[in-house]
């Protein structure tokens, strides 16, 4: 099959960026499309052009590197899918593909297809665990966990922090992500002692990081490739108003200063 | 090089505890004065950075990805072993240690085994306590599945997403530490070399990925949790960016490296399809659990599998090894698969093909449970082949998976560079010549939440903090040495890309030091390796420049390091003169085609060190086998 790319390329963080028309022939519907971008790199440097620079590792789905933004769509057209498994047999041949990096305010561009996600891990520093240091626990049985409770957290925890929600909201905003971990840790009884000073310090930091406020327009839901329901967002805004509810005085500070 | 394991004295039961008790330990007022590097953020490098941090420690933590929780732990999928024995069916730490050792076919240490096992019921504990969503039972008890190679269920999972339920635990409390200063995280940040002063490990050098900055950190020790280096093989079940540098690198300043040629060749991934395929993808092995492994009886039978007949249906494993069937260990399946595709019997357009077949598991327990359990997984196969496995058997083949072997150490972990630490599967310890499934994730956190953390305060101790500063004259020199190879590198500006080099490695490796390994075919693979090597320093083109975020600046240092690095394996695998585990010669075979070990002459780690401009020096580690006897593995009967 052949192919018109029109990708974003830019220098570095600070430069200018534009669309620009690379031409690629030749490609078997059952290549990935990481896999066509990595032949296309291949041509353009034995051409003496400069390689698209983009993100991937696992390539397996789960590691939450790969990103791009596919004729408009995060991680491109189908539905529960990683850009690095889609594969191209879901194209037309002769097909112009439009390909960009996550747009987002707090997710800056490094290069090319190239983006910054350390807002993220700004956002899980923040609160996002349980405050427990290594060495003996007590036996998980001691603490029954309802089935349906573990599947619904992890139905949460499966999040892989790739930022496909926060690429196809309007207003930026990375309420999913930060919501599937409050809810993951704040369904199971392991997060119940920190279940309300998370969400705060979660919710404070992710608007200090710049991502946008939630309209309810649950675009989110629909590019997010492992499925997070925004039925977790609510979740989240219920629990975070209950936080507000909370006595406002920092037990914390005062244990740490005795 | 003096390799001395360390291994506490006293009964094999006691000598962790009683090594516990006897080490010198670092007080809690001391321990913010010492600063320790750590080097990846899988599950050993995470827990290991966390638990430090968490003890006050400063922790200089790296990682190539752009966040710690990318690295590739994530992709474990099938479960994490422990003797917990919840199922009242006869396990026990004793068990867990004896399946390990045979499983690894008696290549491996008897002390640091056993310690694991002993370590493996706290780990599911630490996990919980971080709130790792493991699947429960009805009335709310952790769940199990067993796993190849042996007799009990003893596996903890989370459907088809382990690794990354542990990895997000472990880094988790990494993003704690970082939060409260004792941790400072260096995401896209590469190791590039270490620094050793007066024979100790003092820092290392390191690119920054975005700005192309070299530059160096200096620590009072030095721990590589750098992972495995199956992409020697290119086309592997490891991410992209997997590599060896870190291990070389140590390994050129004077680290030992142990039995570099076990490598695991995993019995059930996706076969590879087109030629610019980027990587293989692994299909947990606990899909062996409810799916038979056959092939048509018939050679080039071409039918489609449903309209196969039950008598001419080949289920080789069922039928080679009765007692344990379709959950033979991995080693034993991944060549039985190799053994009927070479013969002719294989499935799919390459013939490099069997079938996984689910039909019989949902005649007998319906769609619905087999779905249950591997939902995650048969999606991801259908996204891949465009096939339904409800409906037709999936098709598989062996893939290159994990590395045994890796830097030696000793009891403490430590490398023969005082200072300098390998945990998780940088290091060769535990697993000898072949891993059993859900054991590396055991591993890798035993490693870091419970072992390093202990003894590494032993070495620190013994010397006072802060010695040695970035701005030493190795530091400088090792600086040097990196920008020069970085220089060298852009300045080929040759005909050929850094892929196609890695992709003519990797054919080159997977033929001749893969499933099965041969002398000529090692020969044959050490007269090729260093032609490729030099025509790579002759043709390379790497564009780009120093200064900035060059991914073919990245690929080509990680393969300029593997062309070294393969030498090493075929090497290694052309020295051991005998099969073992993954390590197959086929001169070495019993008359049913089993692998033939030599106790008399192998029963010991190979251990290389490195000579500047010679051939590397091989040193033995004899290992003793008091409480398994040393046998013949036998999954037959």
């Amino acid at each position: 099959m052949k192919f018109i790319l029109r990708i974003w390329r830019q220098d570095h963080a600070k430069g200018a960026g534009a669309f620009v028309r690379h031409e690629i022939d030749g490609i078997s519907g059952d290549l990935s499309f990481l896999e066509m971008l990595d032949l296309l790199n291949e041509q353009l440097t034995v051409r003496g052009e400069a390689p698209v620079a983009f993100d991937s590792d696992c390539r397996e789905g789960v590691c939450g590197m790969c990103s791009l933004v596919i004729n408009g769509r995060p991680h491109g057209p189908n539905a529960l899918t990683t850009t690095c498994q889609l594969y191209m047999r879901h194209f037309r041949d002769g097909d112009e593909i439009t390909i960009e990096p996550w747009r987002a305010r707090a997710f800056p561009v490094l290069r090319d297809l190239v983006v910054d996600r350390t807002a993220f891990d700004r956002i899980l520093e923040a609160g996002g665990y349980v405050s427990v240091h290594s060495g003996p626990k007590p036996d998980p049985n001691s603490m029954p966990v309802e089935p349906e409770v573990a599947e619904e957290a992890l139905d949460a925890a499966t999040c892989i922090g790739c930022g496909a929600c926060v690429a196809a909201c309007p207003n930026g905003a990375a309420m999913l992500f930060t919501a599937a971990k409050v809810s993951h840790l704040g369904l199971l009884p392991q997060g119940q002692p920190e279940r309300y000073v998370r969400v705060t310090r979660m919710v404070e930091q992710m608007e200090a990081e710049g991502f946008g406020g939630c309209t309810n327009l649950g675009e989110c839901e629909g590019a997010c490739p492992k499925g997070i329901s925004i039925k977790f967002i609510g979740r989240m805004n219920r629990d975070y108003y209950r936080s507000v509810l909370k006595e406002p005085i920092d037990r914390r500070g005062r244990m740490g200063a005795q | 090089m003096k390799l001395d394991a360390k291994v506490p004295p006293g009964p094999l039961r006691e000598k962790w505890d009683a090594h516990v008790d006897s080490i010198r330990l670092v007080g809690p007022r001391n321990r913010p004065r010492y600063s320790v590097i750590v080097v990846g953020t899988g599950l050993a490098g995470a827990a290991a950075a966390s638990s430090l941090g968490a003890l006050g420690y400063q922790v200089e933590c790296f990682c190539f990805q752009d966040s710690p929780r990318r690295a590739h732990s994530i992709a474990a999928q099938g479960g994490i072993n422990a003797s917990k024995g919840y199922r009242n069916d006869g396990d026990s730490v004793m068990r867990l240690f004896t399946d390990t050792i045979k499983g690894g076919d008696f290549r491996a240490r008897e002390a640091n085994v056993y310690r694991l096992a002993q370590l493996s019921m706290g780990i599911i504990d630490q996990a919980v306590a971080q709130g790792v969503p493991f699947a429960r039972e009805y009335g709310g008890m952790l769940a199990n599945r067993s796993f190849g190679g042996v007799l009990v269920e003893r596996t903890f999972y989370c459907r088809g997403e382990t690794g990354q339920q542990l990895l997000l635990g472990a880094t988790s409390s990494l993003a704690k530490e970082i939060h409260e200063g004792h941790v400072r995280m260096h995401p896209r940040t590469e190791i590039l070399d270490i620094v050793v002063v007066d024979g100790r490990a003092r820092g290392i050098v390191v690119r920054d990925l975005v700005s192309g900055a070299i530059s160096s950190y200096a620590a009072d020790a030095v721990v590589l949790a750098t992972g495995g280096y199956c992409n020697v093989f290119f086309l592997s079940t490891m991410a992209k960016g997997c590599n060896v540098t870190a291990t070389y690198r140590a390994w050129r300043r004077g680290a030992g490296f142990a039995n570099p040629c076990f490598t695991q060749i995993h019995p059930t991934a996706i076969p590879a399809g087109s030629e610019h395929q980027s990587k293989l993808t692994l299909m947990s092995e606990s899909l062996r659990n409810d799916g038979r492994v056959w092939v048509p009886r018939k050679q080039g039978d071409k039918r489609p599998p449903a309209e196969i007949p039950e008598a001419e249906r080949y289920y080789f494993l069922e039928e080679r090894y009765p007692r344990f069937g379709n959950l033979v260990p991995r080693d034993v399946a991944a060549r039985n698969a190799k053994e009927v595709c070479d013969k002719g019997l294989g499935v799919g357009a390459t013939g490099y093909g069997v079938y996984l077949d689910f039909r019989d598991a949902i005649q007998r327990l319906g769609v619905k449970v087999i779905e249950a359990r591997y939902h995650n997984l048969f999606e991801m196969y259908e996204r891949i082949t465009n096939e339904d496995p409800r409906k037709a058997p999936m098709r598989i083949y062996p893939a290159p998976h994990y590395a045994m072997g890796g830097l030696w150490v000793d009891y403490n972990l430590m490398t023969t560079i005082p200072g300098l630490y390998a945990i998780g599967e940088a290091n060769f310890s535990d697993h000898g010549a072949n891993r059993l499934g859900a054991s590396a994730l055991m591993q890798a956190l035993a490693d870091g939440y419970f072992i390093l953390p202990v003894t590494i305060a032993d070495y620190l101790s013994r010397n006072p903090s802060g010695e040695v500063k970035a701005d030493h004259a190795e530091f400088k020199r090792a600086e040097a040495e990196v920008r020069e190879r970085t220089k060298r590198l852009l300045s080929v500006n040759g005909k050929r890309t850094v892929l196609s080099f890695h992709r003519e490695l990797g054919q080159l490796m997977l033929d001749k030091c893969g499933i099965t390994r041969s002398r000529d075919g090692l020969e044959e693979a050490l007269r090729k390796i260093p032609e490729l090597r030099a025509q790579f320093w002759r043709d390379v083109k790497v564009p780009g420049g120093e200064g900035e975020l060059n991914q073919s600046l990245e690929h080509a240092g990680r393969v300029a390091d593997l062309l070294d690095f393969a030498e090493l394996m075929c090497l290694d695998a052309l020295t051991r003169e005998e099969s073992c585990g993954c390590h197959f010669r086929e001169e070495h075979q019993t008359e049913e085609g089993e692998t033939k070990r030599d106790d008399e002459r192998f029963a010991n780690v190979s251990v290389w060190e490195y000579q500047e401009g010679a051939r590397p020096r091989l040193h033995q580690e004899p290992l003793a086998f008091e409480a398994v006897h040393l046998a013949q593995r036998n999954y037959k009967t």
